[in-house]
């Protein structure tokens, strides 16, 4: 008997031969947000800097700019090759010479100071950014091996809560959650900002 | 209200000024108080040592005890818990379907002393008179198990010229747990240190609960440390008043001559 | 409990017992537990016994108190803030009940949405297969060196030892496990594996273990934070191989969940060319819609956090993206034997967020090591029993006072007091032969079930005054097992009549 057969077969032995329907599951927790947008956004942006990322809004005319002055912050003078970006990140949102992500071994991308993507959803309530791989998110080591991150989201990406969030993804993507930067609690569970992952969350609220 | 008292094993056997002061309480608000004779446990310690068959004939002699009874009322949340929550269920798994259903009934109409008190009666004033400095813990399975809440605290409020101190870190566990404190005798031995410390941080002359056993158990402790603040069950407090102010100690200190 | 005088030399009084109608056991079914040879299920000392040393060290209290006392103040916290909580925690028992109930079907189901996205799927009956199959796996990509995202399945079948004896290295790659590692240790809590350690004793470590440290390094966890960034950073880089565990694995999609904090688990999932996913059976759930429910009640319950910093999500292989090898390991190891039992099965519904290790009083004194096992605290004293089968780990279900926070804080709602008190009857009706307890709780249930032998139990325990000699006390020095009570309190001198005698003589009976 393989492996398989086995253990399926114990699981049937352990729960017997007349097994009973499982209890409906009821889902009477919140699966909608009656706030506004504009109050949506305070919130997203409250969780955020709750978490140590530094959130700028702007308008959205003003993306590019916005984006190029807050490298300009953490960064300092860097040469605007250092920067990389998705490959489906619009034109107006890029800061002036920035690199496109072509592709090349992801551990090539660590080389990079920072990157710069967008998102596929915003969750408000717990601060959470959800990148989908698609081009405008770019792929996963992307948005892992820069140290700095900076996330373009716009207004109609921000949802209330977890279920709202989860019900815009598309579950066979390769999807990351990034509420902050990375971070531990594994020095006497005190939260400190910066492990791994990019030390810096840059987040630009459009709208 | 006809009152059936049930005074618990531990009660009855090591401290039956609790039973006593339960009784007097309640005769004192009016009500009539019988003490069924045939008595005995409500098969906790078995059902949490492990021994839930030999739990069943336990329950069934508290069921046969108390059958017919309008109400009844323990100075203790945790039998009043087993009787809520295991009672049933032990006598179920042995088979014992029409003792489980009896238990079940009857565990309706079993309640802890607070919650008889405001929940039942509707009183929080019970006309007590206790002039000391007193600090209350919620032992676990009244607050966890029978959700007594703020009850307790809304009677000692109410109880003339009583001091009450807040207790730091009241919801942790005195390490009592029945068996638990003899089989891990050093880790309970441990809780109960720091429930002493918290307990001996308030100043209190006296700490009270609604639960005999774990008043037992760090009174216990107190008296070994020489200390002067004592445990006094809830009932007691409730029962004294101006004319009868006389508490008795659970565990008075053995100080060698 | 010692109070009751009615003699420790009980005489074993015969008593025939209904025979048990639902006696549905795996050792009954024939479903193995998990193995002896291989594994971190079971310790080589009892649990009071090994609480009895912990109690000693000033400094693991000290640490584990501070650790414990700040997690849940945090958890409490954000927590409070959810005004659905109580739905989402019924959600989520819900949820695990009814996986459970139909556990084959959504594991085959599981099966064929990886294996359609490019993943292989192997099932290991237990952890001996389940090295085996990771080796294997290893070997054939020609790699002498893997990096790990913190798993407690893999750490509970010994895959590190495993590995290591086929001479491959495993990394570890999550803070507090290269804590552990680097110091020669063993993990002590389900989160955090170093919460046993204090920022100073991590520094010793990282200052002796880590080559070129900086010598300036300082106890600053910041600065720790960032040592070991740098140690790990080149390894990630050149990683070939990785091995993880998952949190959650959705039946309908075949996608893959890791809920991790530092971005190690982000290196690991995405960098190399091979990624294995060792995980236990029972970590499935049915529906994407379900992960609704257990991403808000998983980083709330566990670091006390809204989110946590990365959630990673796959299905199969992505071209282009990330891993493009994927193997998914099913783990049973005793889970099977585990869901033979109705009421035990529940300890299955773990999402493994520790807030039960957190608030528990005898875990937070005697910490993660005394338990023996992988999984240490209230969940662990339910479940390593369970698997490995309850004479195997019989001091466990005792490890608790049943004082309740533990399922109060459980954020999928598992009964862990009542399952314990279960276990402790699993493992009293395993004993073939009476032990002096069985024999003394056997004589006190005839006792109190027949009104006549109690009271004259209750005047013979009254004869206790005569040990007091006039004391309101007994004395501390009692023959045991009273002694385990008189040696840290005192015992009140039983009164010279019961309450209900009183009681009966003053009302004319």
């Amino acid at each position: 008997m393989t492996a398989r057969e086995e253990i399926l077969g114990r699981i049937r032995t352990a729960l017997g031969p007349d097994r009973a329907a499982p209890a409906p599951i009821a889902r009477n927790y919140r699966t909608a947000d009656d706030r506004s947008a504009a109050q949506l956004l305070d919130v997203l942006t409250d969780r955020l800097e709750d978490y140590k990322a530094t959130v700028l809004r702007c308008a959205p005319s003003e993306v590019a700019q916005t984006v190029a002055s807050a490298l300009q912050a953490t960064l300092g003078e860097h040469p605007e090759a250092d920067v990389v970006v998705a490959p489906g990140l619009p034109a107006d949102w890029r800061p002036d010479g920035a690199t496109e992500d072509d592709g090349r071994p992801a551990v090539e991308l660590a080389g990079y100071a920072a990157t710069v993507t967008g998102v596929s959803v915003a969750v408000a309530e717990t601060g959470t950014l959800v990148l989908d791989g698609s081009p405008v998110c770019g792929r996963r080591a992307l948005s892992l091996l820069p140290d700095c991150l900076v996330c373009v989201v716009t207004g109609d990406q921000v949802v209330g809560g977890v279920p709202e969030g989860l019900a815009r993804l598309e579950p066979l993507a390769p999807l990351t959650m990034i509420s902050g930067p990375s971070a531990t609690s594994d020095i006497e569970l005190q939260r400190v900002e910066g492990v791994h992952g990019p030390r810096t969350l840059l987040v630009v609220l459009v709208g | 209200m006809k009152v059936a008292l049930f005074a618990t094993c531990l009660v009855d056997t090591m401290v039956p000024q609790v039973a006593r002061a339960t009784a007097t309480l309640l005769e004192r608000l009016g009500h009539e108080v019988v003490v069924p004779a045939g008595q005995s446990c409500c098969g906790q310690m078995h059902v949490n040592t492990g021994y839930r068959h030999e739990a069943v004939p336990i329950v069934a002699n508290h069921v046969r005890a108390f059958a017919g009874a309008e109400a009844i009322v323990a100075p203790s949340g945790s039998c009043v818990a087993s009787i809520h929550h295991q009672q049933a269920a032990v006598a179920r798994r042995a088979g014992e379907h029409a003792l489980a259903d009896e238990a079940e009934l009857l565990a309706g109409r079993t309640y802890e002393l607070s919650q008889f008190l405001v929940d039942v009666l509707g009183v929080t004033d019970v006309g007590a008179f206790y002039p000391h400095r007193v600090t209350y813990h919620p032992t676990c399975h009244s607050l966890r198990l029978l959700r007594v809440g703020d009850r307790p605290l809304q009677l000692l409020r109410a109880v003339r010229g009583l001091d009450l101190v807040e207790l730091p870190g009241a919801d942790q566990c005195c390490g009592f747990g029945g068996t638990f404190a003899v089989k891990n005798a050093d880790i309970s031995t441990a809780m109960l240190t720091d429930k002493m410390a918290n307990v001996l941080s308030t100043h209190a002359e006296v700490c009270t609960a609604g639960d005999a056993s774990c008043l037992m158990h760090i009174g216990g402790g107190l008296s070994r440390l020489r200390a002067g603040t004592r445990t006094v069950h809830l009932a007691e407090i409730l029962a004294s008043t101006e004319e009868a102010v006389n508490p008795q100690q659970s565990t008075k200190p053995s100080v060698p001559a | 409990m010692p109070a009751f005088g009615t003699g420790s030399g009980a005489v074993a009084l015969r008593f025939r017992y209904r025979k048990r109608e639902s006696a549905m056991t795996a050792v009954f079914l024939g479903i193995p537990t998990a193995p002896r040879d291989v594994g971190h299920l079971r310790g080589d000392q009892s649990f009071p016994d090994a609480a009895r040393g912990a109690l000693r060290d000033g400094q693991l209290r000290a640490n584990l108190g501070h650790a414990t006392s700040t997690i849940r103040a945090k958890r409490a916290r954000v927590v409070g803030e959810v005004p659905d909580w109580a739905e989402l925690r019924e959600a989520g028992r819900a949820i695990k009940a009814a996986t459970m109930a139909r556990l084959d079907e959504h594991l085959i189901a599981l099966e064929e949405q990886v294996t359609a996205r490019g993943g292989t799927v192997h099932w290991a009956r237990d952890a001996n297969e389940a090295n085996a199959i990771v080796t294997r796996l290893v070997q054939a990509t020609g790699a002498d060196e893997v990096v790990k995202v913190k798993s407690m399945a893999t750490q509970e079948i010994g895959l590190n030892e495993a590995l290591e004896a086929a001479g491959i290295t495993a990394l570890e790659t999550d803070l507090a496990e290269l804590i552990v590692q680097l110091g020669d240790d063993k993990p002590s809590h389900i989160l955090v594996p170093a919460i046993h350690k204090n920022r100073s004793e991590i520094r010793e470590i990282f200052a002796r273990t880590i080559p070129g440290v900086d010598p300036e390094l300082t106890d600053e966890p910041r600065k720790l934070a960032m040592a070991a960034r740098t140690h790990l950073r080149e390894r990630f880089l050149r990683a070939r191989v990785a091995v993880s565990g998952a949190n959650f694995a959705i039946a309908e999609t075949g996608t893959l969940t890791v809920v991790e904090s530092e971005g190690n688990g982000r290196m690991c999932l995405t960098l190399p060319e091979t990624l294995i996913t060792v995980m236990g059976i029972e970590k499935v759930v049915p529906t994407w819609r379900d992960l609704e429910v257990f991403l808000q009640l998983l980083p709330r319950s566990s670091t006390g956090e809204r989110m946590n910093p990365y959630t990673s999500l796959w299905a199969g292989v992505t071209p282009g993206d990330g891993p493009q090898d994927f193997h998914l390991v099913l783990l049973d190891n005793g889970r099977t034997a585990v869901l033979a039992d109705e009421v035990g099965r529940e300890a299955l519904h773990c999402i493994r967020c520790s807030a039960c290790l957190n608030v528990c009083p005898v875990y937070e004194r005697a910490g993660g090591h005394a338990y023996g096992s992988v999984y240490p605290g209230p969940i662990g004293a339910v479940l390593s029993p369970q698997l490995t089968g309850v004479e195997d780990n019989a001091s466990l279900p005792y490890a608790s006072s049943l004082c309740g926070a533990c399922y109060d804080v459980c954020p999928v709602a598992i009964d862990i007091p009542s399952i314990l008190v279960h276990l402790r009857a699993e493992h009293v009706e395993a004993q073939t032969r009476t032990t002096p307890e069985a024999a003394a709780f056997r004589a006190l249930s005839k006792v109190m079930s027949s009104p006549r032998l109690w009271h004259l139990a209750q005047r013979a325990a009254g004869l206790g005054r005569f040990l007091a000699r006039g004391k309101p006390t007994l004395p501390a020095a009692l023959p045991p097992p009273a002694s385990k009570w008189t040696r840290t309190r005192d015992l009140p001198t039983p009164p010279r009549e019961t309450f209900t005698q009183a009681w009966a003589r003053e009302h004319g009976r």
